[in-house]
């Protein structure tokens, strides 16, 4: 087990620092350096004149005269020692400064969308197996493929045009303006919670609209197995048979296919939360890149598919405990 | 000695009359594809989705020809004007011919702001093969003739309604239709591309090549899809022309679309390598290349073409929500995606809600794309036919 453990860290490492290999190129790609940016978003409109000289000065006290490799060095060996992401330079501060919050508020939509998706996609897909063909079986084949053919951007969209005709209230942001700056108490929470529905409904759509095929699918397989037969020819009551043969299996591949969700909700999140003006990485993700603020941008990006890496590393040892006929590589 | 009796060569056909006969051998010496597409054309939804579609396609193709106006037309009478329904009889009658509307525009005496009104004692009838603003067909010819207008000099018909420049939004959604459709496209067939070169070769060879390239496709595979496509996007120069930006895209799509392709064709080449016909085939002294095109692919062309289909939904969701938030193509090009820009906010939604019509278009194309790969995939099922004996 420990050895299995360590594997799968190590091989989280690797992946890591091939990805962050990836977002430094990424970071690189956009034409001019970041001493030309920096100058001009420093320099604009105050009439000062920025010769050629200023901006060596500026590649020199930033390290950009460097070579590509030796700045990568400098980077990563920042965020892995000392937890330093660079510097923003739209903000004029801290990469750190600047996500800090946000990471918080991101975390809190994951995990709500997630708790939404696994809380509806779970025991529906369940039910669904069980009354094949009928009715509401039919019409949940449909939702799935709405559910992967309506834009999650049109979907929050209609659910901000509902909210703002039918409730009249404003559910854009994350907090109501009376309690933005407030310090954090109970009723802020609350506050959070109501405005953290629209964004987790939007971002789990599709994710539910993939999980309950999955369920459905693994759960109409299983029920035909032998197992079943003979455990109802036993006598065990419909309910308890189906928690303890089926469903239990029909489990292990939503568990496997966590990190999956989770890209998704990464890949969905920038869209969703610009539309709906809620300030987290993913908004500032959008921002960053079209202010062309990389270091900001490398970072969230770096972030998020460490959080998605984490999440396939947790499946995996939590499907290992979970089907013991997973091999374990240390056995 | 036997005689052979058609028993023997068909089984089955026993005691049945010749037309059954014929029927069996129809379906034992009929093609791979001949089969699969007998089993599609059961598959009803997938038909519906095809031939939704095949609409979609031909209203890009010809999308000059049948809008009926120019796409770049300012009305700066009907400025955020609602759509045009269609009547056929009002209490003035009946008529056999369509007809809208017309409309007056009148100034508000306090804001200034044109307000158009709708007088529904005026009818503008609309009529096929109008002639109305030029357009070049592709550079093969120009004409002046579109496939409904109306003829009346003031009148005009805008079915979507017009966007906040008073351009017609029905012309540019169909203009944007041909834009996002090939774009979809031009993306798979990049990503297919890389996806057989880079697929083939870790199948093909297998030991530590297929190691280093499962490791990076791992990586490409973990970044999330919309985020890396948007930070390839932003390192577009802002200098660059819109069919350079168009031509970057359709790049930027294929460079991070093929993975799961190339998994595919990965997975289906190792366990062909080792087959009788391949290691034959190696013996023969046919080269690698010649190999995977003549003896390894053909086996699962009809899964590659099934996964085609199903890769191009998330190009064209891609593609409108990169350019929806600024990050892809840009304004001057129609997309699906550069046509919802003005839908961003929800202060569109409440004053020129038809601004959304674009996005039926998304729905419809994802839709039809989702059904059409799904029945596709049941056609070219292998196992489905042993299950049906």
């Amino acid at each position: 087990m420990l050895l299995f453990l360590l594997q799968r860290a190590v091989g989280m490492f690797i992946t890591m620092l091939l990805v962050s290999i990836m977002v430094f190129i990424i970071m690189e790609l956009p034409p001019g350096d970041y001493a030309e940016r920096l100058a001009f978003r420093k320099f604009s409109g105050t009439g000062a004149q920025i010769s050629e000289s200023d901006l060596d000065n500026l590649r020199a006290e930033y390290g950009l005269d460097r070579p590509a490799h030796e700045r990568y060095i400098n980077w990563i060996s920042g965020i892995i020692l000392r937890g330093d992401f660079g510097e923003a330079f739209a903000f004029e501060t801290s990469v750190n400064n600047v996500i800090g919050q946000r990471l918080w508020l991101t975390l809190s939509i994951l995990f709500s969308t997630l708790i939404i998706t696994y809380s509806i996609s779970i025991p529906i897909g369940i039910y669904a197996a069980v009354h094949r063909h009928s009715l509401p079986d039919y019409s949940l084949t449909v939702f799935s493929y709405l559910g992967l053919a309506i834009p999650n951007f049109l979907l929050a969209l209609v659910l901000l045009y509902i909210s703002v005709k039918f409730f009249g209230s404003n559910v854009g942001g994350l907090f109501s303006p009376e309690f933005k700056d407030a310090p954090w108490t109970i009723a802020k929470f609350w506050d959070l919670l109501k405005h953290l529905i629209i964004p987790a409904i939007v971002l789990s759509w599709s994710a539910i609209a993939f999980q309950l095929q999955t369920v459905r699918a693994t759960m109409s397989d299983e029920l035909n197995k032998l197992s079943v037969t003979a455990a109802r020819a036993r006598g065990i009551p419909e309910s308890k048979l189906l928690v303890k043969y089926p469903a239990r299996l029909a489990v292990n591949p939503v568990v496997s296919t966590t990190g999956f969700d989770v890209n998704r909700i990464f890949s969905e999140l920038p869209i969703v939360a610009l539309v709906l003006g809620i300030s987290d990485l993913g908004e500032l993700l959008i921002k960053s890149y079209i202010d062309l603020d990389m270091f900001v941008a490398g970072a969230i990006l770096l972030m998020m598919t460490f959080i998605i890496v984490f999440f396939n590393f947790l499946s995996d040892i939590f499907l290992a405990f979970l089907d013991p006929r997973v091999k374990l590589a240390g056995d | 000695m036997t005689t052979i009796t058609p028993e023997m060569a068909l089984p089955g056909a026993k005691g049945k009359s010749i037309k059954e006969t014929k029927e069996i051998l129809k379906y034992y010496s009929a093609t791979q594809w001949q089969l699969i597409w007998w089993r599609f054309r059961k598959h009803r939804m997938a038909m519906v989705g095809a031939l939704a579609l095949l609409f979609l396609f031909i209203l890009g193709i010809f999308s000059m020809f049948i809008g009926p106006n120019d796409p770049f037309f300012r009305n700066q009478d009907y400025i955020l004007g609602p759509p045009q329904s269609l009547h056929f009889w009002d209490e003035n009658g009946f008529s056999i011919r369509p007809f809208v509307y017309g409309v007056t525009t009148t100034r508000d005496p306090k804001t200034l702001r044109l307000i158009p009104t709708v007088d529904p004692s005026v009818r503008w009838y609309l009529h096929f093969f109008v002639k109305g603003d030029p357009y070049s067909f592709y550079g093969l010819f120009d004409s002046d003739i579109h496939l409904f207008g109306v003829k009346e000099k003031e009148a005009f018909v805008y079915l979507f309604g017009t966007d906040s420049l008073g351009r017609d939004l029905f012309t540019r959604a169909i203009y944007g239709t041909r834009t996002s459709l090939t774009i979809g496209i031009l993306g798979v067939l990049i990503a297919f591309v890389l996806a057989l070169i880079i697929g083939g070769v870790a199948g093909y060879s297998g030991g530590w090549i297929d190691y280093v390239i499962q490791r990076l496709t791992e990586v490409v595979r973990v970044i999330p899809v919309i985020p890396l496509y948007m930070g390839l996007a932003a390192a577009f120069p802002v200098e660059w022309s819109t069919q350079q930006v168009y031509f970057a895209m359709t790049v930027i799509l294929g460079l991070v679309g093929w993975p799961t392709l190339a998994r595919r064709i990965r997975g289906q080449l190792l366990t062909q390598r080792d087959e009788d016909y391949v290691i034959s085939a190696r013996i023969s002294g046919a080269s690698a290349g010649r190999i995977i095109s003549m003896h390894m692919l053909p086996a699962f062309t009809s899964y590659i073409i099934v996964d085609l289909v199903i890769s191009f939904p998330y190009m064209i969701l891609s593609e409108t929500a990169l350019s929806f938030v600024g990050l892809g193509l840009r304004p001057p090009e129609m997309s699906w995606g550069t046509l919802l820009q003005d839908a961003q906010n929800i202060r569109s939604i409440e004053q020129a809600p038809w601004l959304f019509i674009p996005s039926l278009f998304v729905v419809v194309a994802v839709l039809a794309f989702t059904i059409l790969g799904d029945g596709l995939r049941d056609a070219a099922d292998p196992y489905q036919v042993v299950r049906k004996k």
